[in-house]
């Protein structure tokens, strides 16, 4: 028999879908500025793996000559993105939902086998602890580390002087920008992975993120409940 | 299995069925208005009319009104005795990174140059090299920050900008809101507030490297000042004036942001 669960806060969803725009804003002004001194890449003795970015990339999502405008866009839109995030911290930890993120000292092994589950290299379905499972714990609270990276690292190179304490913490100028690329770079993986986990997670589980709730077939109660006809069609 | 059960049950899972419907429904016709209401928001922003052109210039009207309120965030928070990191010399680039001459291209005549200081209307103070060079003289190693993106540890020398307006007097011009500079072709133009120009770390700045000034860093005179990006620092002044209103300012006219304050 199906039954509605709740799943998601209202809160929790207000946050993740407000967080949604104001991060792909964030990434695309950033890639405004970032153009103007592109010399990112990823080089391994001295061979060029990965170039950030080669033309085609700008081209193709209208990046060159813009640096005014990212900046603007970007300056406007770190408030949003850092309000949101603070937020859904105070409110993650205030509600006790920090429970269901955090991940705990059985976390890491456990997320181990999640990942040779999901690669299909190991059978045995893992244990759930709660809401999200270890993978889970772990990617959504690093999520969280790397939104107090990107305020931090962002703050460090908009105004370096006045908070020169903070660019000398990170490394300087030069590598708290370079934290603050990578950080994004963190974000457009983690985007790719949680888009695949999301299609192959399916239906009920997405429909939870907007709605709230998840539709199970199996009620708690009849776990208390003695079984009659009805649960046997299950 | 009778027949009444089948039905009850079935009855019974079409409620559960309609409620998960509705509520799917109710919630994604709510998800979808805020989101449609959240794009038209941000289609309105993207396409914004430019500001008005004045001081500024170039940037979406509501945009340019953020950057505006930012500076005044970040002014209000500015500490003169907050300084940029300084290095050792044997960090400093021999060879000093060069970008834009604009205000440089025009013909020019070294042996010529004073700095032509307005103290006010028709008051004009005429400087020359040597006179600047006699000040006490400060040097700076510190990294200097493109908006571009890039920064160099670089070395420079000159008269504190503090130091310049305390020994010509200039105490009454100091007490107003901004610093204007320009070229002596006045291709290139920047308007400063007060508080950076008074900062420790702004120079007058006639030497690089232990050395005068390439012509393309701006020889005779230039401007370094570390609270700034690389915009502000003026390379081969010809005016100084002070001014209430924002004096003009080259790429603040080019969607910039007035301030650029570090």
């Amino acid at each position: 028999m199906k039954s509605i669960v709740k799943k998601h806060t209202l809160a929790t969803r207000w946050f993740h879908w407000v967080n949604f725009p104001m991060l792909l804003i964030m990434i695309w002004s950033g890639m405004l500025i970032y153009w103007a001194n592109d010399v990112y890449t990823v080089t391994v003795f001295g061979h060029t793996f990965v170039r950030f970015f080669p033309q085609w990339f700008y081209k193709f999502f209208n990046i060159p000559f813009r640096l005014a405008e990212g900046m603007a866009f970007h300056f406007l839109f770190m408030w949003f993105f850092t309000f949101n995030g603070v937020l859904y911290v105070i409110y993650t930890i205030a509600s006790g939902e920090w429970r269901h993120l955090a991940p705990n000292k059985h976390s890491f092994k456990e997320a181990w086998f999640v990942l040779l589950h999901d690669l299909h290299i190991r059978k045995t379905k893992p244990v759930q602890q709660g809401k999200y499972n270890a993978a889970q714990r772990i990617a959504y609270t690093s999520i969280i580390v790397m939104g107090f990276g990107s305020a931090l690292t962002g703050l460090a190179i908009y105004k370096p002087v006045q908070f020169n304490w903070l660019c000398a913490l990170l490394g300087g100028y030069t590598m708290a920008r370079i934290e603050h690329f990578a950080l994004t770079i963190g974000y457009v993986l983690f985007f790719i992975i949680h888009i695949v986990q999301v299609i192959l997670a399916g239906w009920n589980n997405f429909r939870a993120v907007i709605s709230g709730f998840e539709v199970v077939d199996e009620p708690i109660s009849s776990i208390i409940q003695p079984a009659n006809e009805n649960q046997q069609s299950i | 299995m009778k027949i009444s059960n089948l039905f009850k049950k079935r009855k019974e899972a079409l409620s559960t069925e309609q409620k998960i419907q509705r509520r799917t429904f109710v919630s994604f016709a709510v998800f979808t208005v805020l989101y449609g209401t959240g794009y038209a928001a941000w289609r309105w922003l993207y396409h914004a009319p430019e500001e008005a052109e004045g001081t500024t210039a170039g940037a979406k009207a509501p945009l340019r009104k953020v950057l505006n309120a930012n500076e005044e965030l970040f002014k209000k928070g500015f500490d003169e005795n907050r300084l940029a990191k300084t290095y050792p010399k044997s960090m400093a680039a021999k060879k000093v990174r060069q970008n834009g001459d604009v205000g440089l291209e025009s013909d020019f005549d070294a042996t010529e140059w004073s700095l032509n200081v307005t103290r006010k209307e028709n008051d004009v103070l005429k400087i020359s090299l040597k006179e600047i060079m006699q000040l006490p003289k400060t040097e700076i190693i510190y990294d200097f920050k493109c908006i571009e993106g890039w920064d160099q540890i670089s070395h420079w020398g000159g008269v504190r900008f503090s130091d310049f307006m305390a020994h010509y007097n200039l105490n009454q011009q100091a007490s107003m809101k901004y610093v204007g500079l320009q070229t002596p072709d006045e291709e290139y133009y920047v308007g400063i507030d007060m508080a950076s120009a008074m900062h420790p770390q702004t120079l007058l700045c006639y030497e690089m490297n232990e050395r005068p000034l390439l012509p393309e860093h701006g020889y005779p005179l230039r401007l370094i000042i570390p609270v700034k990006y690389g915009i502000k620092n003026l390379k081969r002044i010809g005016s100084v004036f002070f001014s209430n209103e924002r004096p003009p300012d080259y790429w603040a006219e080019q969607g910039y942001d007035y301030y650029s304050g570090l």
